[in-house]
């Protein structure tokens, strides 16, 4: 019988080889003719709007010339001293939103220059060496507390360690890497790369990181105040939002970021269970790499259900594509009413849903889609914000390069206000607190 | 379609597309084949004295500069002429010729610089059936340090000296290749002229040293650590060849003087440029040898469809018609005015045009914040760098300010009397007005 369609949440239901093949690089790394053509395509403009459509204003055309006249080494230079994890972001960033949009020849012929790939091929470049292109300053002796070692801890603890403090970085989790390690599609970065550059990126030195250690249960902040000079909030969202439907709690029905998380850290993909029917609700990223993984992992049908219509989606058309490319069947404007079975889901009912002038309006209208797994992708939330800062919405609200209502407290990443949520935003923001953080501390803030 | 069929100097050829001499036409598998892909005529690659064959070396032959893609945009060489024996030569010639009676078949010619030399080598030629000779006065290593080459086409007296003697030596048609290495080229023209030559090509390859090692500290290519200056070509000398050209056709002395044109023809319209410069036809090496024969097919009819749209019925139609219209600077209409336009529609915002005009030219265009770029007539001096940085062809244009316009530069009216520096008051030497 064919393992993709038994019933049920199964492991194992496709063999070693398809399992290797589907969860390969999706974009595979240049060799080296390759990088050379690619470069050759970059018309250096002058103040590239690639630069500024790049959250972290990494300098793409210069970085790009590097690569061009082989000099791959200062290419990294270039992108790792605006953005530490320039590795990853190569890897995960939604380019086709951000630095390619931008692209000049996207507007001439369609078809921007592949500033992702080329990034990733001067970053591999320079970790393929083995050497760590930063060097610390004299030590302050002061010592600043990192709470996440996901991008955003990341990237402020690097610049911090490099300016000469004392990190101590903490994350809830048994490995650092944040998203990164947990959150990201895996065929986005394979081979263990978030662990890598994890490592590498320690290499600077003066960080120390301590996993299994959470804020709210291990730590508070009057007490990390209490051992820094200063801290850096960047926990991400804890949370996931619920669907307020009918028989949420029915085995089968779970986070999508759990699912993930799982996947990611599975050493054999052969044990990661995946059900022969999937619903995925949601609309965005993690949404997209939910269903895409579900159905790479052998399930027979994987629909992704999203209550507005396509161009509110939060996943770009790149990823709708790549979506549907796999298999998955996309669903607009439908929400998630009930779902069905005896203890195990079996279903979802939705509703059909129409935009209109006082926003998104149910129509009465339902159908059914026949699910043994459901997965949750509606958004997350912050979870157990500590007291005395000041929120805005339901994040920390923060004013400038990260500074929070607590003058020796600061937040970046997708636990704080502003900025979308994503890897390449969020070592922005904590590379910029970083060095207010530093300025603070040397007296020059 | 338009007749393309030549005749250069009683050489017939059905289209004016010839292989140069050189690596391509050095043997009959490659001439037979040249000439199964289209090609009008060859000439074939320099023939030396019998005896014992030439060497080359055993390293690298080539060296080359690169644009954009890889594209190989200039060449350059330290092969010598033919290293196969004579006979072997002569032998191939006369089986080409027999079989292949419509095309041009020209024979290069490199030997000492004493008749004697020549007496003995232009019956071995004529013999062949070959259609003329072609004298290697032009090639810049190797053959130049033994006293032949360049080292003869450098010196207009020896130039003259060896024309004549082959002239008197021989019924066939004789071209002379100059070499561009020299400071006017209407003097070697000149003499080879005088020489009684009946035509001139040119140019020759360059003295040049492509690139340097940077880890051996040698010039390419590199030779057991060491280089030596070769001889370059392709499109990056086309430029420099065009204006040579140009001189000897415009030269007095040598206005009748027929000229195949050579140095970096690639494509149909080089053909044309070389030809509108006043070339009776043309030789191709680096193209051919980059992108192999049946490029000749392009040339034919891009040549072709070009003369067709333009009512062009024969070569001779097209043949020096730029002549007249090169010029000296101090001729130039000094109240042609233009501007620079650039069409927003086709712009893509690179902003190169700005980069380039506001860092190294006249601070002549715009930047606004949504990376709108426009040309600020106020300074704007038509010179015509934005366009040619521009990496969309047609984007920025310069436009003709017409008679009766201002010039919002120097506030001055233009008007529709050309004037040039040769009457202009800054010109101490003006001729006066009458």
């Amino acid at each position: 019988m064919d393992a993709t369609a038994t019933p049920g949440i199964e492991a194992g239901r496709l063999s070693p080889e398809d399992y290797a093949k589907n969860f390969s690089d999706l974009h595979p790394a240049y060799d080296a003719h390759e990088a050379q053509v690619a470069a050759d395509r970059c018309y250096f403009c002058h103040d590239a709007p690639c630069i500024t459509a790049c959250p972290t204003d990494i300098d793409i055309p210069l970085f790009i010339r590097q690569i061009a006249t082989g000099a791959e080494l200062a290419a990294a230079d270039t992108i790792l001293s605006q953005n530490i994890l320039g590795g990853m972001c190569a890897r995960v960033c939604p380019t086709e939103t951000l630095c390619e949009e931008a692209c000049v020849r996207e507007a001439a012929e369609g078809k921007p220059v592949e500033i992702g790939r080329l990034q990733r091929h001067a970053t591999d470049t320079l970790m393929a060496t083995g050497r760590h292109p930063f060097t610390r300053a004299a030590a302050t002796g002061k010592t600043v507390a990192v709470v996440g070692a996901g991008p955003a801890g990341l990237a402020c603890a690097h610049r911090l360690a490099m300016h000469g403090h004392d990190v101590t970085l903490y994350d809830a989790r048994p490995k650092g890497g944040g998203l990164n390690e947990y959150g990201i599609a895996s065929y986005k970065t394979v081979d263990g790369f978030a662990q890598a550059e994890l490592d590498w990126l320690l290499e600077i030195g003066g960080i120390t990181l301590k996993t299994g250690t959470a804020l709210g249960s291990d730590l508070t902040l009057d007490g990390l105040l209490g051992e820094h000079d200063a801290v850096f909030l960047g926990m991400g969202l804890g949370g996931v939002n619920a669907l307020r439907a009918e028989g949420e709690g029915k085995a089968g029905v779970e986070d999508a970021v759990d699912f993930i998380a799982r996947l990611r850290q599975a050493d054999d993909l052969a044990t990661v269970p995946v059900g022969k029917r999937v619903v995925v609700i949601g609309g965005g990223m993690t949404a997209v790499d939910a269903a895409v993984q579900a159905k790479l992992l052998g399930a027979q049908d994987v629909a992704m259900v999203y209550r507005r219509g396509r161009d509110a989606m939060g996943a770009s058309r790149f990823e709708q594509d790549l979506a549907a490319s796999k298999g998955v069947r996309i669903v607009f404007n439908a929400q998630p009413v009930k779902v069905e079975g005896n203890g195990a889901a079996t279903g979802v009912v939705f509703e059909r849903t129409a935009s209109g002038p006082d926003g998104l309006v149910a129509t009465g209208e339902t159908f059914v889609i026949e699910a043994d797994q459901v997965l949750k992708a509606i958004g997350q939330r912050l979870d157990g914000t500590p007291d005395g800062l000041t929120l805005a919405g339901n994040k920390i609200a923060v004013d400038g390069p990260g500074r929070t209502s607590h003058d020796r407290v600061w937040a970046g990443g997708d636990c704080a206000a502003g900025g979308e949520d994503l890897t390449v935003t969020a070592v922005a923001e904590g590379r910029d607190a970083a060095e207010d953080i530093h300025a603070k501390l040397m007296g020059k803030g | 379609m338009a007749d393309l069929s030549a005749d250069f100097v009683g050489i017939k050829s059905p289209n004016p597309f010839w292989l140069a001499s050189a690596p391509p036409t050095d043997k009959e598998y490659n001439v037979r084949r040249a000439f199964e892909a289209g090609w009008g005529g060859v000439v074939w690659k320099t023939l030396g004295e019998a005896g014992p064959p030439v060497v080359n070396v055993n390293g690298p032959r080539y060296g080359a500069i690169w644009g954009a893609d890889r594209r190989l945009l200039g060449l350059n060489n330290i092969e010598l002429i033919t290293d196969r024996p004579l006979e072997v030569n002569l032998r191939e010639i006369k089986a080409v010729k027999r079989d292949y009676p419509d095309r041009a078949l020209v024979v290069s010619l490199m030997v000492p610089c004493e008749e004697e030399a020549w007496k003995r080598i232009l019956p071995l030629v004529e013999e062949t059936g070959a259609d003329g000779v072609e004298l290697n006065f032009g090639c810049p290593h190797g053959m130049s340090e033994r006293g032949m080459g360049s080292a003869v086409g450098q010196v207009p007296e020896y130039i003259e000296m060896v024309t004549r003697w082959v002239k008197q030596n021989t019924r066939m048609p004789c071209i002379v290749k100059l070499t561009p290495n020299i400071t006017d080229v209407r003097r070697p023209a000149e003499a080879a002229h005088r020489g009684g030559a009946d035509a001139v090509s040119l140019i020759n390859t360059i003295n040049s040293i492509t690139s340097v090692d940077l880890d051996l500290f040698a010039p390419e290519p590199t030779i057991d650590g060491k280089g030596a200056h070769g001889g370059y070509c392709g499109p990056a000398v086309k430029p420099i060849a065009l204006n040579m050209v140009a001189e000897i056709a415009r030269n007095p002395e040598t206005a009748n003087l027929p000229i195949s044109g050579i140095g970096g023809v690639t494509t149909w319209r080089d053909a044309a440029e070389f030809m509108a410069l006043g070339a009776g036809n043309v030789q191709v090496c680096t193209a051919a040898m980059t992108y192999g024969f049946k490029i000749v097919q392009e040339m034919i009819t891009g040549l072709g469809q070009w003369m067709d749209e333009k009512g062009h019925d024969s070569i001779d139609a097209i043949v020096g018609r730029a002549v007249p219209n090169c010029s000296d600077w101090q001729n130039l209409n000094l109240n042609y005015i233009t501007k620079a336009r650039i069409s927003q529609e086709d712009c893509i915002k690179c902003g190169r045009c700005y980069a380039a005009c506001e860092d190294t030219s006249h601070q002549a265009i715009s930047m606004s914040e949504d990376r709108t770029f426009e040309v600020i007539d106020e300074e704007c001096v038509a010179c015509n760098l934005c366009v040619n940085v521009c990496p969309v062809e047609g984007c920025i244009t310069m436009e003709e300010l017409a008679p009766g316009a201002t010039d919002l530069r120097t506030g001055k009216v233009v008007e529709a009397t050309p004037a040039d520096w040769t009457t202009h008051p800054n010109n101490p030497a003006r001729v006066a007005a009458e």
